[in-house]
């Protein structure tokens, strides 16, 4: 906690010890792309879109999990951060089965706006085509893996704002799957409580709600950074 | 909402010996949630493998949500969710160990018993498995018969000891 002044992209920036490169970028509006990140939970660092140069540092860095330090010289929109985020963002859409045409989350989804804000226009990987499932045994939601880009928001939230633990993660490498309770369909689950945050939480159509059309999805992603806000508000001895 | 739950949570019968030993253990920890590995693996040493089950008892007695429990169990090769077989015959299959013919070893064995890598025979007596490298390159070539090395075997030697480990019960 002390007053500290970093440069980002040369331009002269009052900051302090206790933000992240991305909470200050985002004070001072200064776009960063960001896909794991959601204001009211923890970061870390697992999309790495919002990469920048620091000075003296050579490699890049996640903003999210990287702490302003004094005279910290930072550039968040060089040649080399451009190049690699699109790669990162074409790896998304090789990695599992996106087809925009047919999502839920058309024209309200995070990974397409990603895709925009890189100049995607086409993909130099192999796409994998992994088998995965669609879990359609809740009675509101369904969960579709295909869509799913493992930033993990949903198991965030539902850990540290619902305090459910409905979510996790399994296995590792591209093996990863999000499990509900012990990979035991979500309908099933002892733990869920049915509050939808995962739901809001998710920069993807991977979680969506039944009797849902084709673009049709409206999320509140910013519902969640409001509720721990209030939260702390509210039980702050008020 | 009302649910169906798809594992029904059955308590372990208390009068089962690994039951006890895996309570005074999670007891012995003082039920914290960060005893999480250790736990498994007592589990894991007392059943020979995770059942289902003995991961809803972990997860119920340390409050843990059951996904985390499976994460870690998934997460860490060691942990398996498969029975092992009673005896099992890890083969070294790295560099030293395949110059030395760890092929052939993997294959006497696969032919002889009928049980592929990474599986278990149909009667549960033997379990296959192939490791990267485990550290006894002098050895070579190497193989873990029921926690035991067995340094620069043959197939049929390999064989013999199976043979010997499968009739002493």
């Amino acid at each position: 906690m002390a007053a500290i002044t970093i440069y980002i992209n040369e331009q002269k920036i009052a900051a302090d010890t206790s933000q992240t490169i991305l909470e200050v970028c985002k004070a001072n509006s200064i776009p960063m792309l960001t896909l794991c990140h959601l204001k009211g939970l923890h970061d870390i660092g697992a999309c790495r879109l919002c990469l920048v140069e620091i000075e003296g540092v050579n490699r890049l860095l996640s903003a999210c999990t990287t702490y302003a330090t004094d005279q910290m010289s930072i550039k968040t929109a060089t040649e080399k951060i451009q190049r690699y985020q699109r790669i990162t963002v074409e790896l998304f859409f090789a990695e599992r089965n996106h087809v925009c045409a047919v999502c839920v989350a058309n024209g309200n989804c995070e990974l397409q706006d990603a895709g925009y804000a890189v100049g995607l226009d086409a993909i130099r990987y192999p796409y994998l085509y992994p088998k995965c499932d669609v879990d359609t045994s809740h009675d509101w939601f369904v969960m579709d893996h295909n869509r799913c880009i493992m930033c993990t928001r949903c198991v965030r939230v539902c850990t540290e704002v619902e305090g459910a633990g409905n979510w996790g993660v399994m296995n590792r490498g591209h093996q990863v799957r999000i499990i509900s309770d012990f990979n035991t369909p979500w309908g099933e689950s002892t733990t869920c409580t049915d509050c939808g945050k995962c739901m809001h939480a998710c920069p993807t159509g991977a979680i969506w709600p039944k009797a849902m059309a084709q673009g049709q999805l409206d999320k509140f992603p910013e519902m969640i950074g409001e509720l721990v806000e209030k939260r702390k508000l509210l039980t702050a001895g008020g | 909402m009302k649910r169906t739950h798809g594992l029904p949570y059955t308590p372990m019968p208390a009068t089962d010996p690994r039951v006890k030993q895996l309570d005074t253990r999670m007891k012995k920890e003082g039920y914290r949630p960060d005893a999480l590995i250790e736990i498994l693996h007592a589990a894991q040493n007392a059943w020979g493998y995770l059942p289902m089950p003995v991961l809803q008892h972990i997860s119920l007695r340390l409050r843990i949500p059951p996904a985390r429990v499976f994460s870690t169990v998934t997460f860490y090769h060691f942990f398996s969710l498969k029975s092992q077989g009673e005896h099992t015959c890890l083969i070294c299959t790295g560099t030293a160990c395949y110059v030395k013919g760890a092929q052939q070893l993997l294959e006497a064995v696969e032919q002889t018993f009928g049980v592929q890598v990474g599986e278990v025979s149909a009667d549960n007596k033997l379990g296959v498995q192939a490791a990267r490298c485990i550290g006894a390159c002098g050895l070579a070539p190497a193989v873990v018969l029921d926690e035991e090395v067995q340094a620069k075997i043959d197939a049929a030697g390999l064989v013999a000891k199976i043979k010997e480990k499968l009739e002493a019960i």
